[in-house]
């Protein structure tokens, strides 16, 4: 176990020296001068000479390399011009936001997906498979803002229901929490849920196949046990495999979600580090994103070893 | 001898209830129901797109300040918004803009994930190197890393091209590489080998013509994700720049009035839906025909 674990990390270390020098070299290809880009039309040279020694744009770029790796090491990103504040602990108050929404969404979309997939493949071919496929088509196809925004006319402006946006952490208040995160949520999810439910019934009709499953059912086993035990338990193996993509996925779909809702996490702070070239926070931020996006991909990778004796046993 | 004369003579020399491989796999395609669904949503945008001087011919940016917010109607068919600009047409120019982005990204992606993919499929030496660099790209969530990519160039148009580019190219490729390690080792190639072919003969004649099916599938599956990734950016201020009208920014503007004038927001939403679907429906199709090892079962 812990030998698996290390392997995996080890092997997600040329990854993570990847994304940290494209996210070093971001600033650097700014066409032209970034500190002109940065401080705008308006900047006196002396702000822009400020600026490129704040940034240290103005040493050697074999300095900035190592200063970038030597402040990785010790987790400085360097200094966000927008927030003022050190991008490292920006990003700490803001990605659990992020994360909280993601994992609410999450769960919205494992339990909807895999029981539409489940359900479809076990009524293959009846209207029921055909509807629950119809509405997994319009999942992946209805662009979550737009979904976004039909909710909060609906049950926001219309019903009242739900705040149109804004945000109460969890801690603070769990039914807050609920009543802002739901509709960000939701939106945010369907379309892995559409996804999920299309891999899931494939996956699902591939296993059901199998001459196991004809024993399981010749030996006069119930056939909730058959679905249950050995159909399920092995069409969840592949599946796990997915959960990784969905989770980048959601991570990604949350920055137009988190804009749209006016939710504090780390796309809207993104977006409006991009808006306002406020660089060192977009490099910085996208390197963390990232990097946490790489540890969910090792962790998955060792719960999919774990259920799969084959793979454990490579 | 040119393909059409080699056409012809196979034509004349097989027998008549032998059909060719292309035209039979076409046929296929026309009788199936999705691809069928997908074309028919998808060509009412790309009809859209390419009539855009004929069906709407009003300046999608010209004011028109006394005839603002007019709902859908008779005078407006798809309204006005806050300044009176026709909502036809600055959805139908959308339509064109998005039909251009989507298959610009598409032709980049058709010939750099080519490319890369065969290098590092064909080319065991090459394979670490650009595979490593291809995992990193692909670690990055893509709509971050495409603001990131914007926020280096700057918004425009352009530019989000080449940021969606730069975000799939790399998903393409790997799936190019995969088809090409699977041909390298068929029989026929090590023929081909043995025969004194070289590498570029191989690759382009016997290699790249049957790892084209996965990847025309993804194509299509990439063009979705390409109008939906570009109406997001847009949607974010961070696509082509007002005036200019596309989809994400017609909705980003008409979102201050969604109470009193719903349809500035909704009818590029349904026009953005029935993209994404028809482009989803054409992949599903081409997929079951095409590519039968990943078909969803029927």
């Amino acid at each position: 176990m812990a030998s698996l674990v290390l392997r995996r990390v080890l092997g997600a270390l040329p990854v993570l020296l990847i994304v940290s020098l494209i996210t070093f070299g971001m600033m650097r290809l700014i066409p032209g001068d970034p500190s002109s880009v940065i401080g705008g039309m308006s900047a006196t040279p002396a702000q822009l000479e400020q600026i490129r020694r704040d940034l240290g744009l103005d040493e050697p770029i074999a300095v900035q390399l190592v200063r970038w790796y030597g402040g990785l090491l010790q987790g400085n990103l360097g200094r966000s011009i927008l927030m003022g504040q050190d991008v490292m602990s920006v990003t700490l108050q803001r990605l659990p936001v992020t994360i909280a929404l993601s994992a609410y969404a999450l769960v919205i979309t494992l339990v909807l997906g895999l029981a539409s997939g489940i359900f479809a493949a076990l009524r293959q071919n009846t209207l029921i498979d055909q509807l629950a496929m119809m509405l997994a088509m319009l999942g992946i196809s209805i662009p979550n803002f737009f979904l976004g925004l039909l909710m909060i006319i609906f049950f926001a402006v219309q019903l009242g229901w739900l705040p149109t946006g804004g945000y109460v952490g969890f801690t603070d208040d769990p039914i807050g929490w609920l009543r802002t995160s739901t509709m960000p949520a939701i939106s945010l999810a369907l379309l892995q849920v559409g996804l999920l439910a299309r891999i899931t019934r494939s996956t699902m009709l591939e296993v059901l196949r199998q001459d196991y499953i004809r024993t399981a059912r010749a030996k006069g086993l119930p056939e909730r046990l058959v679905v249950m035990k050995h159909a399920l338990s092995n069409a969840l193996i592949p599946i796990t495999t997915v959960v990784g993509i969905i989770v980048s996925l959601l991570v990604s779909g949350s920055v137009v979600t988190e804009t749209l809702f006016s939710i504090p996490g780390m796309g809207q702070l993104l977006t409006q580090a991009v808006l306002n070239r406020d660089y060192p926070m977009v490099q910085g931020g996208l390197f963390l994103v990232t990097a946490f996006l790489v540890l969910i991909n090792i962790g998955v990778d060792v719960c999919y070893s774990l259920l799969d004796p084959r793979v454990r046993h490579e | 001898m040119n393909s059409a004369a080699a056409q012809l003579e196979l034509d004349a020399d097989v027998p008549e209830t032998h059909v060719h491989p292309a035209r039979a796999t076409l046929k296929r395609l026309f009788r199936h129901r999705l691809f069928l669904s997908g074309l028919g949503l998808f060509g009412i945008i790309l009809a859209a797109a390419v009539l855009a001087p004929w069906i709407a011919p009003t300046d999608p940016t010209k004011l028109a300040m006394r005839f603002k917010f007019r709902p859908p109607g008779s005078e407006f068919a798809f309204g006005t918004d806050n300044f009176g600009r026709s909502l036809w047409s600055r959805v139908i120019w959308g339509a064109q803009l998005s039909v251009i982005i989507g298959s610009s990204v598409v032709a980049l992606n058709a010939v750099f994930g080519t490319l890369i993919g065969a290098l590092a499929g064909y080319f065991r030496s090459l394979d670490n190197a650009l595979m490593r660099v291809n995992d990193a790209m692909m670690a990055f969530p893509a709509i971050l890393l495409a603001i990131g990519i914007t926020a280096v160039l700057g918004p425009s148009t352009l530019n989000a091209i080449l940021a969606l580019a730069i975000v799939y190219v790399p998903r393409t490729a790997r799936i190019v590489r995969s088809s090409v390690i699977v041909l390298r080792e068929m029989e026929y190639v090590q023929a081909a080998v043995a025969a004194g072919a070289g590498h570029w003969r191989i690759l382009r004649r016997h290699i790249l013509p049957n790892a084209m099916a996965p990847l025309i599938v993804q194509l299509s599956f990439l063009f979705a994700y390409a109008v939906l990734s570009e109406a997001t950016l847009s949607f974010l201020g961070l696509g082509a720049v007002p005036p200019t009208p596309t989809w994400g920014n017609i909705m980003a503007e008409g979102r201050q009035y969604m109470v009193e004038a719903p349809w500035i927001i909704t009818i590029p939403g349904i026009a953005l839906m029935i993209t994404v679907m028809g482009l989803n429906l054409l992949g599903d199709g081409l997929r079951d025909v095409l590519d039968p090892r990943l078909r969803i079962q029927q």
